[in-house]
C-alpha cells in the first residue's frame, strides 16, 4: 500500500515538473476573456454560454491531460529503462500500475478542482454584471452546486480515459495507445448507435455484434450531463450513483487487465 | 546574474521587441497598399443538424454556442450592409441562412430558450431588416414547443407571430388561450386571448399587448424590443393626427401638399414634425403623411384591425 502511495506521489510530483498544471492558467484566461468577449457577441446568453464553455473546456483539457500523460506512464519508464531500477525496488508490478494511475488520476482530481473553483470564480464576478432581471430569466441559478455534478461525471470519464490509456500503454507504443484511446473516447459515445443497430441492419448475427460491443466497448455518453445541468435540469442522485458505480467497475476491470499484461511483461 | 548576462538578455529583449514591432508596421503598409477583401462568411458547411450532433460528439451545447453566435452575427451583419446600402446578393439580401443556422443551433442544444424566442423575431421582421418569414418563425417555436410543451412563452410567441405580422386573430387567439391555460401564464394572457378573439387587433389592444410585455419582460431585450413597438404605436398615431392637419390645408389650399411648407405656413410651427426618434416626417406624391425611411423605427408595421375589417391572414 505504501510502496502504491509512493509511486503515485511521484507521479504527480512528475506531472507537475512537466508543467501539466500551466493548462490551468491557459484555463483561466480563456474563461476570463471569454466571459468579456462573449458579452460582447451574445444577446443575453453569456452566463449560459460561459457555463458550457468552462465545462466543456474542463473536459477537452482535462482528455488531454488523461490521454497525453495517461500512454506514457509504463511506456516512458521502459523508454528510458528506468524501469530496470523500478523493478528492482521492493515493489510489486501490479504497485507499479496501480501507483502510476492514481498518481494521474490525483493530478486530474486536483486540475478539475482548480478548474470547477475558477469556473466558480467568473461566475460570481458574472453576478455583477447582469442585471436581476436576466438573472430571473436563467435556467438554473448563476451559481448552481449542480454544476459539480457534471464535473463529478466528467472526473468519472476521465479516470476512464486515463484507464483506457495505462492499459494500451502496457503494452503498446505511445502513438498507438493515443490512437486507441482516442478512437475508444470517440466510440464511447456513439455507443446508442450499437444498441439500436436492429434499426439499420436486418442480419441478426451484425445485430447481436452491435449489441456485444456495446456491453464491452466504455459506454461514455451517460457521463455527459453538461447540457442538463446548465438548463437547470434535475440529474438524480440514482442517475449519478449507477453512472459512477458502472465507471468503478470498468476502470477496476481494465486495471486488472492492465495488471495482468504487465506483470507479464518480459523486459529483457 | 552577471552583467555579460544582463546585458544579452536586453539586448534580446529589445531586438525581439524592434523585431515584432517592424512585422506590425510591415503588415499595416501591405494592408494599405492591398486592401483586406471582406470575408464572404456565409457558407454554411454543414447542414445537418443529426451529423452535427454526430461530430460534436458530447460538446453539443458548446457547438449551439458557436452556431448561436453565428447566427446573431449574420442577421446583424447583413441588417447592417442592407442598412448601409452595400452591395448584397439575393440569398443574403433573404436571410437565406438564417433558419439554417437556427435550426442547427436549437437542434444541438434543444432546450436553448433564447435561441427559439430571438430567433422567431428575427425570421419573422419583414424585409429589409429581416426576412419575413413568419412561417419559419413558427416553425421554430413549434420545435421548441416540442421539447418543452409547458413553455408558455412559446406559445405566447406564436400567438405574437399570427397577431403582428399575419393578422391571423383567429390563431393568436388560440395560442394565447393556450398559453393562459399552461402552469405560470400571466393572469393577462387570458384577457389577451379573449379580446384578440372578440375584436382582433386594433391599435389600442396592440398597446396594452405591447404594455404588458415591456412591464413582464425578464429578458433587457424583449423590454427594449417592446418599447421599439410602443413607439412605432406611437409614430402611427402621430402619422393619423399629421395627416388630419394635411387633409385640411389641402382642402382650404385647393391644391395637394406634397411637402411641409404650405403646413407649416398655414399652422405657424416653428419647426418641422419629427417622429419619436427625432427623424423628420415625409409627405409623399399622393399627399400621404409617411415615416422617413432612414428613421430607425422604419418599416412600420401594418395597421392592425378590428376582427370586422380584417383581411384574411397571407
Amino acid at each position: 500500500m505504501r510502496a502504491t502511495a509512493l509511486m503515485a506521489v511521484n507521479v504527480f510530483r512528475e506531472s507537475v515538473r512537466d508543467k501539466v498544471l500551466y493548462n490551468l492558467v491557459l484555463f483561466a484566461v480563456l474563461l476570463i476573456a471569454a466571459s468579456y468577449l462573449i458579452g460582447q457577441l451574445t444577446a443575453g446568453q453569456d452566463i449560459k454560454i460561459i457555463k458550457d464553455l468552462g465545462l466543456a473546456a474542463t473536459s477537452v483539457f482535462g482528455l488531454f491531460i488523461a490521454v497525453f500523460i495517461g500512454i506514457g506512464l509504463v511506456s516512458k519508464e521502459v523508454e528510458r529503462r528506468s524501469i530496470y531500477g523500478l523493478l528492482a525496488k521492493p515493489i510489486q508490478r501490479h504497485q507499479i500500475v496501480l501507483g502510476k494511475y492514481v498518481g494521474l488520476v490525483g493530478t486530474l482530481a486536483v486540475n478539475l478542482a482548480i478548474m470547477a473553483a475558477a469556473l466558480y470564480f467568473v461566475l460570481g464576478y458574472m453576478r455583477w454584471l447582469v442585471s436581476p432581471g436576466a438573472l430571473q430569466a436563467l435556467d438554473a441559478p448563476l451559481l448552481d452546486p449542480a454544476l459539480l455534478k457534471a464535473i463529478a461525471l466528467i472526473f468519472v470519464e476521465l479516470s476512464m480515459v486515463t484507464a483506457l490509456a495505462l492499459f494500451f500503454s502496457t503494452f503498446s507504443t505511445p502513438i498507438l495507445s493515443a490512437t486507441l484511446t482516442f478512437g475508444l473516447f470517440v466510440a464511447g459515445h456513439f455507443s446508442a448507435d450499437l444498441r439500436n443497430f436492429d434499426q439499420v441492419v436486418d442480419s441478426p448475427i451484425a445485430v447481436q455484434f452491435a449489441r456485444g460491443l456495446y456491453w464491452v466497448l466504455p459506454n461514455l455518453a451517460p457521463f455527459d450531463v453538461k447540457a442538463q445541468v446548465v438548463h437547470g435540469q434535475h440529474v438524480s442522485a440514482g442517475y449519478m450513483a449507477l453512472t459512477i458505480a458502472y465507471g468503478v467497475v470498468y476502470i477496476t476491470a481494465l486495471l486488472v487487465a492492465a495488471m495482468l499484461v504487465f506483470s507479464r511483461r518480459d523486459f529483457k | 546574474m552577471r552583467t555579460s548576462e544582463l546585458a544579452q538578455n536586453v539586448v534580446a529583449v529589445v531586438a525581439i521587441v524592434l523585431l515584432m514591432g517592424a512585422g506590425v508596421e510591415l503588415q499595416r503598409i501591405r494592408d494599405r497598399r492591398y486592401p483586406v477583401k471582406a470575408i464572404e462568411d456565409d457558407a454554411l458547411y454543414l447542414t445537418s443538424p443529426a451529423a452535427a450532433r454526430r461530430l460534436t460528439l458530447s460538446y453539443h451545447a458548446l457547438a449551439a454556442d458557436l452556431y448561436w453566435i453565428r447566427a446573431l452575427q449574420y442577421f446583424g451583419g447583413t441588417r447592417r450592409m442592407l442598412d448601409a446600402g452595400q452591395p448584397v446578393d439575393d440569398d443574403r439580401r433573404q436571410y437565406a441562412q438564417l433558419y439554417p443556422l437556427l435550426d442547427l443551433t436549437t437542434s444541438l442544444d434543444p432546450r436553448f430558450n433564447l435561441a427559439y424566442r430571438f430567433g422567431a423575431i428575427f425570421l419573422a421582421e419583414p424585409a429589409p431588416a429581416g426576412p419575413g418569414r413568419t412561417d419559419l418563425a413558427i416553425a421554430l417555436l413549434e420545435k421548441g414547443l416540442a421539447d418543452r410543451p409547458e413553455h408558455w412563452e412559446y406559445m405566447q410567441d406564436i400567438g405574437f407571430v399570427h397577431y403582428w405580422w399575419r393578422h391571423d386573430y383567429r390563431a393568436a387567439a388560440e395560442w394565447f388561450r393556450r398559453a393562459s391555460e399552461t402552469p405560470g401564464a400571466p393572469m393577462w394572457m387570458k384577457s389577451l386571448a379573449a379580446t384578440t378573439l372578440v375584436q382582433g387587433g386594433d391599435r389600442q389592444s396592440s398597446r396594452r399587448m405591447w404594455l404588458a410585455i415591456r412591464d413582464s419582460a425578464e429578458i433587457e431585450w424583449f423590454r427594449r424590443d417592446a418599447e421599439r413597438r410602443l413607439v412605432q404605436l406611437q409614430a402611427l398615431d402621430d402619422i393619423d393626427a399629421l395627416q388630419a392637419i394635411v387633409d385640411r390645408v389641402t382642402a382650404q389650399s385647393g391644391a395637394r401638399v406634397t411637402d411641409w411648407t404650405p403646413v407649416v405656413r398655414a399652422t405657424g410651427w416653428r419647426g418641422l414634425p419629427v417622429d419619436p426618434s427625432g427623424t423628420q416626417y415625409e409627405i409623399d406624391g399622393a399627399g400621404r403623411v409617411r415615416l422617413s425611411k432612414s428613421s430607425p423605427l422604419w418599416p412600420l408595421p401594418d395597421e392592425p384591425q378590428r376582427i370586422g375589417s380584417a383581411q384574411s391572414p397571407p
